[in-house]
This record gives structure tokens, C-alpha cells and sequence, in this order.
């Protein structure tokens, strides 16, 4: 029986892979060949989305992008034997862009049935889990120091450190909460994570329970991912009945029960304590700090809120010891982060990689350059908080006191490319009006300031009084920056400014403006 | 269906299923939505008395998130991304031809019940821009011409 794959991720169907699985599995049937489907997360080379690999001796081999009208000729020349082919890429892990990653947390991603534990186990699942339970709670939140796992939900903080609080802090009931919101534009490897190997994430959470003492998870996941609820609970469910979850783990004594709740469309949801409130049934309202979650979290109690990718990154650390992820990295970011290239670019994808490559190797050796074939002119990084970069700041290292120092921030690690024919003043006059969309209203600069922000930039798009409106426009910047409680607020001027820093000539001056 | 036409006993059952979780607001306001496609105003006295919350609490809930809805939408509803990724492949262009084609603006639903409209910030779909979601589903690198193909395709299931 030959083994074909076809993606379930949600962009490789949302490109047509339904539709080209079935058509294998007809075309299969008529020729009378046997073969077992199964349904991979994506590899993260979504320009060869629909992605069809097929098993053979000598590994796996690549096809893409595989509409279903290619299946017959496909078959014809010899598909299930690996041969040759115009859409053939070759051994899937001989492709350059996937070759000269470094996947830690992304190990499995792509390669297995997501939803299938024995699956998961086949390729080191659960080592993580089996060492914590050996271990006492302060040395498993060592091991997570050790590695210097700093959050990856866009913050920076140190995991370990966050995990220290929570377990000191005595409690009858703490609680695990993973942040599914994902809404920064540009982003998806949580998506890639729970569509693709959503056990890593369930393991993740078990180990910070076991860490902190805490019995029950959240994930509380954005309701536009409805697949990733579904990869979810099937794998809670297979996780609970083999003993992974429940009131006795793996035989321990210890206790752990996981959760999925569903956001409803509010991007400031996504910051720690607005989730939190949103748990607790009421509006997504950023809360004053402190106390800090970890002190007086989900319903008043310690808890630990993480980011899918920092939970999804504790088994590998667990298995393979805090000074292996360590060894990864340069300066103080240590590991590797996925990236997310996406925007007008020829090869958009996922790439993780160890900290330090610079974004011009992201954009041109990965990327390939623009999809237009025009010239990248500008890069937003870190989501819709994040600074607009142009050329000249190509050749930063992806690390986070890099980026901080050019008034730039690394994020989730989003970057969205975009071409020359962009325009820069809409850019900014967009992360005013998005800012206005999602403000939570608690401060007047973030509530009232966006609102004004877009006016002024409707303006100065119209050629209004410019100078004068180009001065309101860096007021507004510096008080939001100033005075907001959360970075929806605090952060939307890097955007605006960014852009007006970097690409005056688009809100009609000459000269290279002042640098923020 | 129009606004006073909704199932009173599925709203009951998604209540009583549910009041007793922690935080039981969310999935009740979810589980309605999912089976009404709505959430009848005349639902909220019930899902508040059942929460012991005033009703003003339930209205500031439901109306602080984007995606719940107090109206029926039309039998399919077409969740477009208007974010940063999509409009660096031209979703503003993507935009304006869904608006003139389906002849309807955000927040709205065609004259026959088809199609309603909304905007959406990121379906993490960004690798496959421009993207739209429709129903539970994404849709990706849509182009004017897929976007038509994919609307009659519906349109001839539902005929
Ligand atoms: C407006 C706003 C939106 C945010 N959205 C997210 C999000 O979608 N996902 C996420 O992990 N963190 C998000 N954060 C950051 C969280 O507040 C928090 O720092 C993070 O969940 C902590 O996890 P980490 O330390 O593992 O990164 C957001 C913050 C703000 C201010
Ligand atoms: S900055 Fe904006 S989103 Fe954040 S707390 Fe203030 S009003 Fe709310
Ligand atoms: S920006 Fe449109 S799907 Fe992410």
C-alpha cells in the first residue's frame, strides 16, 4: 500500500486540496491501486499549496501546486512511484526553502497525521511529558529558563520567569491559559501548530501544568479557525482516553483537563487580560496591571498566559534539555522563531529558523523576491503594530534587541512584504482606522486618537493644510504612545510613524523627516 | 427568517447545556449563534436570568464583539479580509468588485437572502492572499474571476 498525502490545513482546502484528495482517490480506484490518504498538516511552502507527497523508498516526494484536473496525468506518469513530473519537486526534504530550516517546534508539522496520537508518538511525541513527570515543578521551570524561551505571542518576555511567579504563588486552583487569538495580520504558524500538530501544543499546556501546579486549561482560540477547533478536540479527546489528560497522568496522580473557548472577532481580545475577562464572560476590557496575571489571573487565581508557539516549544525543550533550544539563537533571543512570510511575495510560507538571519536573506533567499516581479519597497513586521522598514533596514538580524533598537519589533513574526506600487499614507491612515475598529475604549489617546488620527490623515492624503496636520499627526503619535494602557494603543504609532519616517515623499515632503 | 422567527427551545437547550461552565456567556452566545444564525434581542432577558446578569451586561457583551449578530444574516455569509497582507495583493480592488457584484456594502445582506457581507482583520490565511472566508470556509488567492465562479457555484446549490 503506498501512502499519499494531502493537506488538511485550512489554506492548502481553502486552494482546493478537498477537492484534489478526492480526485486521487477516484483516479486511485479506477486504476485498481491501493493506497492509504492521509491528511498532513502543510509543510509551510504554500506556493506549492495544494501539496501532494507520496512515500517512497527513498523518502518522500513533492508535487505541487496540484489542482484536481492534473490527478489523471499525474497518475500517468507515475505519480505513486515518485517519478518525474512538471509539478515534481523532488524529495520534499531536498526543497532548499524547507532543507536549510532549523524546525524545532515545527518538527512535525506537515510530516504527520495531525490528530493521530500513535502518530504523534511515532515521532518522539510525549518525551517531553515522560522527563517533566520525573522531575520536581521548580526543576522543570529551570529547564524552560535554561533554554531562554522568551514569549513569542509578540511581548518578549522570559517563559521561565512567568512560570517561576505562578509557582510561587500558593494557590488552590491555577490555571494554564493559551493564547489562540492570533489576530495580528501577516501571522499563522498557531494556526499551522493546532491544524498541524495540535498535541504539541496539548503537551506544551500538560508540562506547564505539572510546572505551576496548575489542573485545568484554556486555549482560548479565535473563532476563525474553525478547523484548528476541530484538529483540537479531536486530539484532546485521544490525548484524554490514552491517558495524556485527565485526573491521573500517564499514572502520576497528577491532574490536567483542557478546554477550548472560542473568541468572537475582537482583536484586543488577544492581549493577556482582555482574553482573560472574555473567559470570565464579559467584554474584552484591558485590565489595569498589576496585579499581574500571573498573581491574580482567570477568575482572580495564578495563571499562566502564553502564546501557542512558546507552549508548543516547552516538549521539545523537555525532551532535549533547555541548553539544546539555548544553543540556538544570537544574544538574548534564543531558540528559533517561525516566521511568516506572506504579502506580495513569490514564495510566501513558514520558515523557522535559529535567530540572527537577516531579513534580506528572509525576503530574497526564501522568499524569492515580490510575486508581482516589481521591487519590494517596504516590509511591515510584528503585525498591524508593528513598523513599516524599508530597504535600508534590510540587513537587521531577525532578534529582538535589533529590531528594538531601530524602532522596529520582531512581534509573532509576521512580515508582510509589499511592492513599489504601495502607498505609504494609506498604510498609516489603515492602522489609524484599525486601531479605531478594535479599541477596547478604556483610553481617551487610543480611543479618541485613532478616531482623529484617521481624520487627520484623510487630510494630509488630500493635501490639506499639510504642514500643520503633519504636526497633528505626531502629536496624536506621541500622546497614544504615551497614554494608553495596551500596546493597540501604545503601538499603533509605529506603524503611522514608521511610515511617515521612512517613506515621506507618500504624505508629500521632500526631505527625510526626523526619526522618531 | 425574519427577526421574531427563531427556535425558543434550541436557545433553551444551548442555555440550560451550558449556564453551569465558568464563564458561560461566550459559548451560550456562541452556541445560539450556531444554531439561529443569530441572537434574537427577545433571547436576552432568558440567557441574562439564567446567568444572573442584568440585561444590559448580556447587550454589552453581544454588542463588544464583532462577530456576534443580532440579525439574521443571508444563507451564506461572506467574511472578506480587508488586512494588511490581503491589500498588499490588491484585496482593495477584490473588494470593490464583490461590493459591485453582490450589490451590497459591509454589514449588509443581498435583496434575496443570499449573501450577507463582513469585513474580517486576518483569517490567517495570509500566504494564499488575498483570502475571504465563506461560512466556515477560507478561500485563498482570490481573484474577481474565481470569486464569480465560486458565487455561481452557490447559487446553482441553492437554486
Ligand atoms: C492588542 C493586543 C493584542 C494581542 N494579541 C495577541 C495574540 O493574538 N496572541 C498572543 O499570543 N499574544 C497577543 N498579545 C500579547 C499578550 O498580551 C501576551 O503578551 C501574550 O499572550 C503572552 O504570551 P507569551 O509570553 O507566550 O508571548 C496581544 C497584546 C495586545 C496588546
Ligand atoms: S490602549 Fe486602547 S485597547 Fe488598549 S486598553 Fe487603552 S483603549 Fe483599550
Ligand atoms: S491578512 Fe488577509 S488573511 Fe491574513
Amino acid at each position: 500500500m503506498i501512502t499519499v498525502y494531502v493537506p488538511r490545513d485550512s489554506s492548502a482546502l481553502g486552494l482546493g486540496a478537498e477537492r484534489v484528495a478526492n480526485a486521487i482517490q477516484v483516479e486511485a480506484a479506477k486504476r485498481g491501486a491501493a493506497i492509504n490518504l492521509v491528511r498532513n498538516g502543510s509543510r509551510g511552502l504554500y506556493w506549492l499549496e495544494p501539496m501532494v507527497e507520496v512515500a517512497t523508498a527513498s523518502g518522500r516526494v513533492a508535487y505541487g501546486p496540484v489542482q484536481p484536473g492534473d490527478v489523471p496525468g499525474l497518475f500517468d506518469t507515475g505519480l505513486l512511484e515518485g517519478k518525474a513530473h512538471p509539478l515534481c519537486m523532488g524529495p520534499t526534504e531536498e526543497i532548499p526553502y524547507l532543507k536549510n530550516q532549523e524546525r524545532l517546534t515545527f518538527a512535525r508539522v506537515g510530516i504527520t497525521d495531525p490528530v493521530s496520537l500513535d502518530d504523534y508518538l511515532a515521532h518522539d511525541g510525549y518525551r517531553g511529558l515522560r522527563n517533566a513527570l520525573a522531575k520536581e515543578p521548580a526543576a522543570i521551570v529551570e529547564e524552560v529558563t535554561a533554554s531562554g524561551l522568551r514569549g513569542r505571542g509578540g511581548a518578549a518576555f522570559p517563559t521561565g520567569i512567568k512560570w517561576k511567579t505562578v509557582l510561587n504563588t500558593p494557590a488552590e486552583q491555577k490555571y494554564i491559559v493559551c493564547n489562540a487569538d492570533e489576530g495580528d495580520s501577516g501571522t499563522f504558524s498557531d494556526r499551522m501548530i493546532m491544524e498541524g500538530d495540535p498535541f504539541v501544543l496539548i503537551e506544551g499546556m500538560t508540562i506547564a501544568g505539572l510546572a505551576v501546579g496548575a489542573a485545568q486549561g484554556y486555549i482560548y482560540l479565535r473563532v476563525e479557525y474553525p478547523h484548528a477547533d476541530v484538529a483540537l478536540n479531536q486530539a484532546i479527546e485521544a490525548a484524554l482516553a490514552a491517558g495524556y489528560l485527565g485526573d491521573n497522568i500517564l499514572g502520576s496522580g497528577k491532574r490536567f483537563h483542557l478546554e477550548v473557548r472560542l473568541g468572537a472577532g475582537a482583536y484586543v481580545c488577544g492581549e493577556e487580560t482582555a482574553l482573560m475577562e472574555s473567559i470570565e464572560g464579559k467584554r474584552g476590557m484591558v485590565r489595569f496591571k498589576p496585579p499581574l496575571p500571573a498573581i491574580e489571573g482567570l477568575f482572580g487565581q495564578p495563571t499562566v498566559v502564553n502564546n501557542v508557539i512558546s507552549l508548543a516549544s516547552v516538549p521539545i525543550i523537555l525532551d532535549k534539555g533547555g541548553k539544546y533550544y539555548a544553543d540556538y539563537g544570537m544574544g538574548r533571543s534564543r531558540g528559533t522563531l517561525p516566521l511568516q512570510l506572506a504579502g506580495n511575495v513569490k514564495r510566501p510560507g513558514l520558515i523557522e529558523k535559529a535567530f540572527g538571519m537577516t531579513l534580506r536573506e528572509l525576503l530574497y533567499d526564501y522568499g524569492g523576491g515580490s510575486a508581482s516581479g516589481r521591487p519590494i519597497r517596504a516590509v511591515q513586521v510584528g503585525g498591524p503594530l508593528g513598523s513599516f522598514m524599508p530597504e535600508s533596514q534590510f540587513d537587521t538580524p531577525l532578534d529582538y534587541e535589533a529590531f528594538s533598537a531601530i524602532w522596529a519589533v520582531l512581534g509573532h513574526g509576521g512580515v508582510v512584504v509589499f511592492d513599489d506600487t504601495v502607498d505609504m499614507a494609506k498604510m498609516a491612515r489603515y492602522a489609524m482606522e484599525f486601531c479605531a475598529a478594535e479599541s477596547c475604549g478604556k483610553c481617551t489617546p487610543c480611543r479618541i486618537g485613532s478616531t482623529r488620527g484617521m481624520e487627520v490623515m484623510d487630510r494630509i492624503i488630500e493635501n490639506q493644510d499639510r504642514t500643520k496636520n503633519l504636526a497633528l499627526l505626531r502629536d496624536l503619535g506621541d500622546t497614544m504612545l504615551a497614554g494608553s494602557l495596551c500596546a493597540l494603543g501604545g503601538m499603533t504609532p509605529y506603524p503611522v510613524l514608521s511610515a511617515l519616517n521612512h517613506f515621506p515623499e507618500d504624505f508629500g515632503e521632500k526631505n527625510v523627516a526626523q526619526v522618531a | 427568517m425574519t427577526q421574531t422567527e427563531w427556535d425558543r427551545d434550541a436557545v433553551t437547550e444551548v442555555i440550560e447545556q451550558k449556564k453551569s461552565m465558568p464563564g458561560a456567556l461566550l459559548p451560550i452566545l456562541h452556541g445560539i449563534q450556531d444554531r439561529n444564525g443569530f441572537i434574537p434581542e427577545d433571547a436576552v432577558p432568558q440567557i441574562a436570568k439564567a446567568l444572573n446578569l442584568s440585561r444590559a451586561e448580556v447587550h454589552g457583551v453581544i454588542s463588544f464583539y464583532h462577530y456576534f449578530r443580532t440579525t439574521p444574516p443571508g444563507k451564506r455569509t461572506i467574511h472578506l479580509c480587508r488586512a494588511e497582507s490581503c491589500q498588499a495583493m490588491n484585496s482593495q480592488a477584490l473588494e470593490a468588485h464583490i461590493q459591485a457584484r453582490l450589490g451590497i456594502g459591509y454589514h449588509e445582506t443581498t435583496a434575496d437572502g443570499t449573501f450577507s457581507l463582513e469585513p474580517v482583520y486576518c483569517l490567517g490565511n495570509c500566504a494564499c492572499s488575498p483570502s475571504m472566508m465563506i461560512d466556515h470556509e477560507v478561500h485563498g488567492r482570490i481573484t474577481p474571476q474565481s470569486f464569480d465562479a465560486i458565487i455561481n457555484e452557490l447559487k446553482e446549490m441553492a437554486a
